[in-house]
């Protein structure tokens, strides 16, 4: 039984790191590239705006970061739980 | 020596190269054929991952429709990169601690259903067939240049050898052949990428130069840009031309598609650990990121060199004669992508100069589709550089074209045949059903390639929004809800499928047979919405239903909610059993 509840602990605190992660990607990619890009259109880069750099390079970048930040963060979550392999 | 003797020599050494690896590498048993025997290193596998997800549409076609699109177009490039972000999260380590073959496998186990296996296969066919078309006519355009022939021998040619690379091959010759397919395709793209940027910015880095100023004009290249659009009449580069809602759902659909399309989930099926397949998907995206992030400066230095070349002596001044198109030595290209049939110019007001504008005056046609291959030959690179972008274009075609036939290949010998059809099939009898569902979906591919619904990396976003609607809802579903059963994520997969399936055809042609459509994708059925958007809606359709009829009839068995716990759970990731 306290297998279970630590596996179930694991888990939620799984799920809290993706939702976290969730929150970032959406804002990096469909927030700024998209829905909020009329906001960010007073930041000039390059001969266009903010918005356009997050729509064409921003969000890719940010993608990377979100992939490994979580990798790393859950081989730690791994161990902490220990259910590491 | 001619372009032609070069650019055989170049893709007859990377082809001799592909064919010598998988031929080493090749499949002996069947679990080799379908995973490679999970001996995969990460940072390869990220590799191979690559070459199998940067197909045709990627390299070929991506650039091109940005060009073309400008800004409207990102969702491309945010689609097919957060997908990734999705798969490491959402699926690929519960699915790696599964430990089965295939998508339907899994969802057949955790759906406790041979009915939901059997549409997951269904699913992932049509899926993978509607990918395999858009292959087909990215690799036709390739193999038509560089032959120079007419699109439709192109694609035939193109056809046959991808029958031939992917029969003799599984999984094992692919993962290795693909890790060369990569390093052949980015030094490809990016090359060209990295003259290109040196002549127009004066910047090496071409992800840096999309943001620096034009040498010409010592304004800022976009700027440059959209004013040069500007005058002949087209919208601006940066602007948004298309609606906030469908860009919004085509974004969407392009990144659940990306996690649910069976050809890159299964390369998670073949890193040796749980947290390998977290950091594999880092690692795939790293090496797709390097072609992403230099997929917009091509788009956009390609437009300006495309229009600079109508246009030599700027955009207010006279466009380019007729004759300097018919004897130039420096418009050979021109000449060239016309016996392709893909470019066309036409004098039609007999003033001896072809004038490209936005206006129904407007007397030159490109294909968006050539735009990357005829990049550097725009830009006046040198003949190498030329050979090189074939190559590279050959290559992403191909291992993706392979990696999508393995998947239906599987599907049909491993998830209909052995568990359903024949249990007692031998090893052989398997290998041998795997190659004929191969040849059958070469053959349908090929057949719907010659007419395509749209240029290779439209046809391809079709394919991700039938991903996104069936199979990316029931993964998601099955590893984080307990409470889904079998009749939920069979009625969800379907009513996914079909809406999204329908509203294709509705604006597509039914079959992708033209003239059969009753809409366009200008003027869409529901709202703006087009039928590329179309799987985002169709994926809502799917998680509501499972949901729905779930909650209405019995909660799942003990054992399979024991199956969800334990999967959630990276330790006891053993070997991969088969049944």
């Amino acid at each position: 039984m306290a297998e279970n509840s630590d596996n179930n602990a694991y888990w939620s605190a799984n799920k809290r790191i993706i939702g976290i992660s969730l929150v970032i990607w959406f804002i990096c990619s469909f927030g700024f590239g998209i829905l909020l890009r009329p906001m960010l259109a007073g930041i000039k880069i390059g001969g266009t705006d903010l918005g356009f750099w997050f729509a064409q390079q921003g969000s890719i970048l940010v993608f990377l970061v979100l992939i490994f930040a979580y990798a790393a963060r859950m081989n730690k979550l791994d161990k902490e739980h220990g259910v590491d392999e | 020596m001619d372009q032609f003797t070069l650019n055989l020599i170049v893709v007859g050494a990377t082809f001799a190269l592909y064919i010598g690896i998988a031929i080493w590498a090749r499949a002996g048993s069947t679990s080799e054929f379908y995973a490679a025997g999970r001996g995969v290193h990460p940072v390869l596998n990220g590799m191979a991952t690559g070459a199998d997800w940067m197909s045709a549409a990627s390299f070929i076609s991506m650039a091109g429709i940005i060009s073309f699109g400008g800004y409207d177009t990102s969702a491309y490039l945010m689609g097919w990169t957060g997908g990734y972000v999705l798969l490491a999260m959402l699926l690929a380590p519960y699915l790696r601690k599964f430990g089965k073959f295939t998508v339907p496998e899994f969802i057949g186990d955790r759906f406790y259903s041979q009915t939901a296996r059997t549409v997951a296969v269904i699913c992932l066919i049509v899926a993978s067939i509607t990918y395999v078309i858009g292959q087909m006519t990215g690799v036709g355009v390739a193999f038509s240049r560089f032959l120079e022939v007419d699109k439709t021998t192109g694609l035939l040619i193109g056809a046959a050898i991808v029958f031939f690379y992917a029969v003799i091959g599984g999984m094992k010759g692919i993962t290795y052949t693909q890790v060369a397919q990569y390093v052949v395709l980015i030094i490809a793209y990016t090359i060209p990428a990295i003259f290109i940027s040196l002549q127009l910015t004066g910047n090496p880095i071409p992800p840096l130069g999309l943001f620096s100023d034009h040498v010409g004009t010592g304004e800022p290249i976009l700027a440059t840009l959209n004013g040069l659009l500007q005058d002949l009449g087209f919208s601006e580069y940066t602007k948004q031309s298309d609606t906030t809602l469908n860009m919004f759902l085509f974004t969407v659909s392009l990144m659940i598609g990306t996690a649910g399309l069976p050809h890159v989930i299964v390369r998670f099926f073949t890193v040796p650990k749980v947290s390998d397949a977290r950091s594999s998907a880092g690692w795939a995206l790293v090496f797709i990121a390097l072609l992403y992030l230099t997929a917009p400066a091509v788009a956009a230095m390609a437009r300006v060199n495309l229009i600079d070349t109508f246009y030599p002596n700027g955009t207010k001044a006279e466009a380019v004669t007729l004759d300097a198109i018919q004897n130039d030595e420096a418009l050979d290209w021109v000449r060239n992508w016309e016996t392709t049939g893909l470019l066309a110019f036409d004098d039609k007001n007999g003033d001896g100069m072809i004038e490209y504008n936005a206006s129904a005056e407007n007397e030159l046609t490109v294909n968006r589709d050539i735009i990357t291959l005829a990049n550097p030959e725009i830009a006046n690179l040198p003949g190498w550089v030329i050979a090189l972008v074939a190559a590279g274009g050959l290559a992403a075609a191909l291992s993706t074209a392979a990696g999508l036939l393995m998947a239906i290949a599987s599907a049909v010998s491993h998830d209909l045949i052995k568990s359903q059809i024949n249990p007692s099939i031998s090893e052989k009898g398997e290998l041998t059903a795997a190659r004929i569902a191969m040849a059958v979906a070469i053959v349908v591919a090929t057949y719907l390639g010659l007419n395509p619904p749209g240029f290779a990396a439209q046809t391809v976003a079709l394919a991700f929004g039938l991903a996104a609607a069936s199979i990316f809802p029931a993964l998601m579903m099955g590893i984080f809800s307990k409470r889904i059963n079998n009749k939920g994520a069979v009625a969800g997969m379907v009513s996914g499928l079909v809406v999204t399936i329908v509203y294709i055809f509705l604006h597509k042609g039914w079959f992708f047979i033209a003239g059969t459509n009753s809409f366009t994708d200008a003027d869409p059925l529901l709202l703006s919405i087009k039928s590329t958007s179309f799987g985002s809606i169709g994926a809502l359709v799917n998680f509501a239903v499972a949901y729905v009829v779930s909650n209405a009839t019995d909660e799942p068995p003990v054992e399979i909610q024991e199956l969800v716990e334990s999967i959630r759970i990276p330790r006891g990731a053993g070997a991969a059993v088969d049944h």
